[in-house]
């Protein structure tokens, strides 16, 4: 009886069944409708801390995007016995069947960033066989399952912060049409994160610390990659042995380019971003802005080398203002740190 | 001659391939009320992600208040209101997202809405094949404020675009704006209040027409900026439009290229070549009835041509012009041509000593053909610069005749299945 119910909710639902136990459901990823629940993919062993399942990866990128300070969790997954071939400069190629999974978090207190954390939503982009997808499912109250939200959502989530200050904002649960938003390139939905030089920096596996994409080799997970000290990689923001410019143009890269470039939503603007931009007009020096309206803030030049208060750039990310502020999505708050970095580069600019 | 019949005979091909692939969509047409009673921000924007391709999205009367953009960007979609006046989407509240509604995808049809109070564009429709916006307004009901959204309808980096019946107020930056973009309509619509009224931007192929511009602060423009993916703006016609009476000053964020338009501008010509702008009535602009003029910044992109280019103006009515210019026109046109400033300047920018002397080549010329008594003034401002002692402005009209290649009307495929 049990298992008949089982077949009817499966039936009835289309994709809403739970499985506690067993491989991630490769099917189930590959159906046109998203499960209704997180844990019907089976991603996770324990979903609630995160433990991923057999084949998920854990990974991080050398400098994130800013989400409103969130902790973010990310995993990779590739059907048994597939793999992604290297990009020295963009995203990998990724095979059908890829999901890579972004969880967003906060601690109740970031003075304690492993205690008491709080996740908020599970982003999949999932390789089908007709592009990428994406799906955003937010936790329950009970922390033990996320439901599909697909019109996106806001709530509310507060934190202490480093100071002891707390912090309350509506975080923003993104729709699909809003992740394809930044995740287009070439007119297509693709990954951002996964590239050379994000993903080339150590990572504290379970077996020891290894470089990312030495254990994506050895692990099976990567093809082609040339050899690991030929591969690209950019400094942390906070790296002050780095320089300033590449910190700076790092920071801009994972926050910007992804629309800030000729291949990206953003190519109206003819502002690019990406790390490798080597045309300074189209980096933003001394480059007239394009249909910003009051995005501009009444200044007249992207960057004005030595003058921070006088560039576009600075005003836009010092904004939460959803007609000036940029990026258009993805925060709520302004990063403090990433627009003094910002603000520091283009101090030193000539 | 021939490639203007080639590029013709290709828009129509494109057309057909486009309805071919619209008819068997429609054919397999599916309707999606909206219940206006429950959480319509939820309820729309899930069907605008989870509709199938060929459905219509069907949205009642009543007003929605929203707080987060709305977007599309699944092909082959109509959204139908009750009405510009009955059926009113308010973003007064709107704290995410640059935009009321965003359209990523290819053959989507938008009718009979209304888009209130966004704080940043209305709609805009980014790298998409074929989209209209019918009977719709966009509107900041507040009226001109710094604070406005830029842009009412933006259509940008896109193909086959159909205006069509709008009604655009109050945009800080132009109420219709069509960037980059290819194969243009632009017909039957209201702009009022906005900073520029209608605006085509680095396009090519543009029909401009029967639309009414009033109370801008600049009616029409057609301009071309350096710096971008698409540049080179070409092959444009304004005709039979009304550019009257615009009157508001200049209300756009400093920084931005409309923010240099003068208050009372008609219909201004930057840059951009064979542009064609006739049967079109201008008056109570109090700068300019018809400006034409090259990108007056400087600008460091090598690919860019910052002057216009084969341009013929010929069959207008002007009205009351130029009594009180502002900006530019005040600061450069003023002083060489006296009060009333005429109908029709050109700034005369020219590139080189040659050009300044004899006029531009065959081909890249201004043409000029209207009624007797029609005012006129070339300010020659690179033969000012050359020859700085032979001050002069031509005003004799008759060194303009001439007039360049007539282009067949743009045809778009949505205009043919209707």
């Amino acid at each position: 009886m049990l298992r008949l119910m089982l077949v009817l909710t499966f039936a009835l639902l289309g994709a809403s069944v739970s499985v506690a136990q067993g491989p991630v459901n490769d099917a189930l990823l590959m159906h046109k409708r998203p499960a209704k629940l997180l844990s019907a993919y089976n991603l996770f062993s324990d979903p609630s801390v995160q433990i991923p399942n057999e084949g998920l990866h854990p990974f991080d990128l050398q400098q994130p995007l800013f989400t409103d300070y969130a902790q973010k969790y990310r995993f990779v997954y590739m059907p048994e016995g597939s793999k992604a071939s290297y990009d020295e400069k963009e995203a990998f190629n990724f095979p059908v069947g890829t999901v890579l999974v972004k969880t967003f978090a906060y601690p109740a207190d970031f003075r304690k960033p492993t205690k008491n954390i709080q996740l908020v939503e599970t982003r999949l982009l999932i390789h089908q066989k007709e592009g990428w997808n994406a799906w955003a499912y937010v936790w329950n109250e009970e922390q033990t399952d996320a439901n599909l939200k697909v019109a996106g959502k806001t709530l509310p989530v507060s934190w202490v912060d480093e100071t002891g200050a707390v912090r309350s904002i509506q975080y923003v649960v993104p729709n699909k049409n809003q992740c394809k938003g930044c995740h287009t390139y070439k007119k297509a939905f693709s990954p951002i994160g996964p590239k050379a030089r994000n993903l080339n920096k150590n990572f504290p596996y379970t077996g020891g610390v290894q470089n990312q994409l030495d254990y994506w080799v050895h692990t099976g997970l990567l093809d082609g990659v040339p050899t690991i000290k030929k591969a690209p990689s950019i400094p942390k923001m906070d790296d002050v042995s780095a320089p300033i410019a590449d910190r700076a143009r790092a920071y801009l890269d994972i926050n910007c380019a992804h629309c800030h470039r000729l291949e990206g939503p953003a190519s109206t603007s003819g502002l690019f971003l990406t790390y490798g931009e080597t045309n300074k007009t189209t980096w933003g020096y001394m480059k007239r802005p394009v249909a910003a309206g009051r995005g501009s803030g009444g200044l007249a030049y992207d960057i004005v080398p030595g003058d921070p208060d006088q560039s576009i750039l600075i005003f836009r990310l010092d904004s939460i203002d959803p007609g000036i502020m940029m990026p258009e999505l993805g925060r709520t708050l302004i990063h403090d740190e990433g627009v003094e970095l910002l603000k520091e580069w283009i101090r030193q600019l000539e | 001659m021939n490639n203007i019949f080639k590029v013709a005979a290709f828009g129509l091909a494109l057309g057909l391939v486009s309805i071919s692939f619209v008819i068997p969509a429609k054919a397999a047409s599916n309707i999606l009320a909206i219940d206006g009673s429950g959480d319509v921000q939820e309820a729309l924007q899930e069907a605008l992600i989870l509709a199938e391709p060929g459905s219509t999205i069907l949205i009642p009367e009543g007003t929605f208040h929203f707080t987060g953009a709305l977007s599309l960007d699944v092909p082959n979609i109509s959204i139908k209101g009750a009405g510009m006046d009955k059926t009113i989407l308010s973003f007064a509240g709107q704290t995410t997202g640059s935009e009321g509604l965003l359209v990523t995808s290819d053959n989507v049809w938008i009718e009979g809405l209304a888009i209130e109070d966004t704080p940043g564009d209305g709609i805009k429709a980014k790298g998409v094949d074929t989209i209209s916006f019918v009977n719709m307004r966009i509107e900041w009901t507040r009226g001109p404020h710094a604070e406005n959204g830029a842009y009412g309808i933006y259509p940008v980096e896109s193909k086959h675009v159909l205006i069509d019946g709008a009604v655009v107020k109050g945009a800080s930056d132009a109420g219709i704006y069509v960037g980059q973009s290819q194969q243009i309509i632009v017909r039957n619509s209201r702009a009022e209040q906005n900073v520029a009224g209608i605006e085509i931007e680095n396009s090519y192929y543009a029909d401009v027409h029967n639309n009414i511009a009033t109370h801008n602060t600049g009616g029409i423009l057609i301009f071309d900026l350096p710096n971008l993916p698409q540049m080179g703006g070409h092959s444009i016609r304004v005709f039979n439009n009304k550019s009257v009476s615009n009157d508001e000053p200049n209300f756009a964020p400093p920084g931005n290229i409309v923010g240099t338009v003068p208050m009372g501008t008609g219909i201004m010509v930057m840059s951009n070549r064979d542009v064609e702008v006739f049967g079109n009535e201008m008056a109570e602009n109090a700068s300019a009835n018809m400006l034409i003029v090259a990108y007056p910044r400087d600008y460091n992109d090598p690919n860019f041509n910052p002057l216009p280019q084969n341009i013929y103006v010929h069959d207008n009515i002007y009205g009351r012009g130029g009594w009180a210019p502002d900006k530019d026109a005040k600061a450069f046109i003023e002083p060489k041509t006296g009060l009333p400033i005429p109908d029709i300047v050109w700034d005369g920018a020219v590139d080189g000593f040659w050009s300044a002397l004899l006029g531009p080549d065959e081909g890249d010329r201004i043409h000029i053909k209207e009624k007797e008594g029609t005012t006129f003034a070339n300010l020659e401002f690179v033969w000012d610069m050359i020859v700085p002692w032979d001050a002069g402005i031509d005003r004799d009209i008759s060194n303009y005749s001439g007039s360049i290649e007539q282009r067949a009307p743009i045809m778009l495929p949505q205009d043919a299945i209707k």
